[in-house]
């Protein structure tokens, strides 16, 4: 037997595992309270006429509880479909619960207005285009940002803008009479040139023979072979033991190298060959160099070895044709 | 003396023990040393064998492990290391570029990018691209202060606060901006009131591209700062390789205008490193034939590429009533016989389609007809997921 006395004075005084306390009030977590109130008027156990609205996929039903099925449960709400229209949803309801409370045909009826606004507004959500919401995934960014560090490490900024820089200074990007450049320095750099540049008519043939050599026997005993620039460079290098800081340094002056080499043949298009040959030579040269004379001490050695770096072809490019506006464009 | 298999650790007198521990210790230090002594006494006097053990003594790093693949290098870099280099990197280069490439193909690439015409040299070099730097809604003083500083960082640029609000999708101010004749749109992302991404736009016609950012550093913060100036700024852009790379490097390269103006020494840097971008900006001074010194300006941020996409942003017209099913009628259509031909008849009929549709709604506002639309559907040229990086040797950039 139903008796809802019982029912509330269990639920109120003892447990009801739908309640929910807080200081202030409690609330109740039944699906089929009309207003998330624990109290007598609301409680859906304890009352045996009772009745709620609720929506199921954007359709509203009335949900209306008849006491004579309590003995099964699952039948016990019977569910009236409520119609699309609001004011006609409401005659339903006045229809529907003429012998209930009043208190519950106004919770119904608040509850059909406040659903429908709901239902209105998610729909309009739906076709307005809204940033997506992505979730934070601590793992991915702790991993990234260990990745980003040890890049950052990797890269050497400082080093490979430096080296760039310098490359484009001897390579002459910055012009005949470059604005960026101490008049000091670049006395410097043109009296390297000049000084390479008498040198070099021996060496060039050499240099040449020697690459021919290097592409043939590509694991001689110096292991010379494809990676020759990077022995370069890194003898030139301030004797940094880090073998691969001196490998990267490598690769981008060689990069640049290449870069700016290709710029100047693209100024003067008197030799269509790739730079990559030139730069070859080069190099070829400068190793030359760097066997025929064998200083004892390592800082004239370094500056002896340092000479013939700079390259020698762009001299020749440059000067017969000028930094023009046109090419500096192009840049 | 011990041999060599005694283990100190067998030994069950403590002081003993250590004792005999420090002294192999001290042992193995003073052995060692004596190693790179000689070793550097040799190489002193021979400075082809110092060479030869430091070609040998190449560390393994992710760069240089770095596996080849074709689909997305421009050029094989493990035998022809050179051949691959000159597009790479470096403002002469990328822009120059090309002819003398040895891979055609990234050449041909690059000169048929929608960035070509900035490099061909129809731009007038003396004026600077116009750059839309705004924010995401609702922004904070975080983000208006890393915007503020992006705007001294790109010549042409200039910040617009973000308006709230229906109307203001990114695709629409992509279209908008581009009708006024800026070639950029920085969208700067907030997200718990840090910025957190930015969308970069080449207008008019894209291609979009999103980037995370991270590690920002105001020039504030960087200590011994020094100042910027007006000038125009040099461009290093270092290791960018792959078809991707070397579009988001081009399409760095066009925020800036094209001839830099050397005597502010200024010079800015996107160094690209396993996929991380990093982005600095320096005052540089020659001391020396070799030595640059340099001082940063500032500010710092590191990007990191997630999407890129090939037009504007889209704007979804979600509330549009979907076509109704066309059949197709196979009689205006038997002229082609090729197979790809129909294809491609319909890709414009479909652009045909859009086309018109735009073409009504610009007429209904009565605006100019050169008004740029943004697409309605996005369509991604690359995207970045997770499982793309559980080879730690792929890169992308």
């Amino acid at each position: 037997m139903q008796s809802d006395d019982v029912i509330w004075s269990v639920i109120n005084q003892q447990f009801c595992s739908y309640k929910v306390k807080t200081t202030t009030q409690n609330f109740c977590r039944n699906e089929y309270n009309a207003t998330g109130l624990c109290n007598r008027q609301s409680c859906p156990l304890a009352n045996s006429r009772y009745a709620t609205v609720r929506e199921k996929e954007g359709v509203l039903y009335l949900y209306v509880k008849t006491i004579e099925r309590a003995h099964t449960p699952k039948n016990m709400w019977e569910r009236i479909k409520l119609s699309n229209n609001y004011s006609k949803a409401l005659e339903q309801i006045d229809k529907e619960l003429i012998h209930w409370p009043n208190f519950l045909i106004h919770k119904c009826k608040q509850r059909v207005t406040k659903i429908t606004q709901y239902l209105i507004k998610m729909r309009r959500m739906k076709l307005r285009q809204e940033p997506k919401l992505v979730g934070v995934k601590k793992k991915l960014d702790r991993r990234e940002a260990t990745r980003e560090r040890k890049a950052l490490s990797a890269a050497k900024l400082e080093k490979s803008i430096a080296a760039e820089l310098l490359e484009r200074l001897k390579s002459k990007a910055y012009g005949d009479a470059p604005l960026n450049v101490n008049e000091d320095v670049w006395r410097q750099v043109l009296d390297r040139e000049r000084a390479s540049q008498e040198g070099v008519d021996i060496e060039d043939e050499e240099s040449e023979e020697e690459e021919e050599d290097e592409e043939e026997l590509e694991e001689e005993e110096e292991g010379w072979g494809d990676r020759e620039f990077v022995s370069d460079v890194s003898g030139d290098e301030d004797e940094d033991e880090d073998g691969l800081s001196d490998l990267e340094e490598a690769f981008s002056s060689q990069e640049e190298g290449s870069s700016s080499e290709e710029d100047n043949n693209h100024d003067s298009d008197s030799d269509s060959e790739s730079g990559e040959t030139k730069s070859k030579v080069a190099l070829g040269k400068r190793k030359a160099a760097g066997k025929s004379q064998k200083p004892p001490r390592k800082g004239p050695e370094k500056k002896a070895r340092r000479g013939p770096r700079v390259e020698v072809e762009y001299e020749h490019e440059m000067e017969s044709v000028p930094l023009t506006k046109d090419v500096l464009r192009n840049w | 003396m011990p041999t060599s298999r005694f283990e100190p650790s067998t030994i069950k007198n403590k002081m003993k023990r250590e004792e005999i521990a420090r002294k192999l210790k001290k042992q193995k230090g003073q052995s060692k040393l004596q190693k790179r002594l000689a070793q550097a006494k040799v190489e002193a006097d021979n400075p082809a064998a110092k060479k030869r053990r430091q070609l040998e003594n190449v560390l393994k790093t992710l760069d240089n492990m770095r596996e080849y693949d074709p689909s997305i290098l421009t050029a094989n870099p493990a035998p022809t290391q050179p051949d691959s280099d000159p597009s790479q990197n470096s403002q002469p280069v990328a822009s120059s570029s090309s002819n003398q490439q040895p891979t055609d193909e990234s050449a041909a690439d690059i000169s048929a990018d929608p960035f070509a015409s900035y490099f061909s040299g129809d731009v007038d070099p003396t004026i600077p691209p116009k750059v839309l730097v705004t924010t995401s809604q609702k922004a904070t003083r975080v983000t208006y202060e890393f915007c503020e500083e992006l705007v001294s960082v790109f010549p042409g640029a200039e910040l617009i606060r973000r308006k709230k609000g229906k109307g203001f999708e990114m695709g629409r101010i992509a279209g908008w901006a581009a009708g006024r004749e800026y070639t950029h749109l920085m969208v700067v992302n907030e997200d718990m009131k840090k910025p957190n991404a930015v969308t970069i736009v080449y207008l008019p016609h894209g291609p979009t591209a999103y980037f995370k950012l991270s590690s920002i550093e105001l020039t504030q913060k960087i200590s011994g700062h020094a100042r910027p100036t007006a000038h125009f700024p040099e461009l290093v852009m270092n290791g960018f390789v792959t078809r991707l790379g070397h579009t988001v490097g081009r399409m760095f390269q066009t925020l800036f205008p094209p001839m830099p103006e050397f005597q502010g020494r200024q010079v800015v840097t996107l160094h690209n490193q396993r996929d991380f971008l990093f982005f600095r900006r320096h005052r540089y001074a020659f001391r020396s034939v070799e030595k640059v010194q340099l001082q940063e300006i500032g500010p710092r941020f590191t990007l990191k590429l997630r999407s890129l996409r090939k037009g504007l942003p889209a704007v979804k017209n979600l509330g549009e009533i979907s076509k109704n099913l066309e059949f197709d009628i196979f009689e205006d259509e038997k002229p082609e016989n090729s197979d790809v031909q129909p294809r491609e008849d319909e890709d414009i009929a479909e652009q045909g389609d859009g086309e018109d549709a735009d073409a009504g709604a610009t007429q209904a506002s009565s605006v100019e007809s050169k008004k740029v639309l943004p697409p309605k559907e996005d369509e991604y040229v690359w995207m970045w997921k997770p499982e793309l990086e559980t080879t730690r040797r792929t890169f992308f950039l």
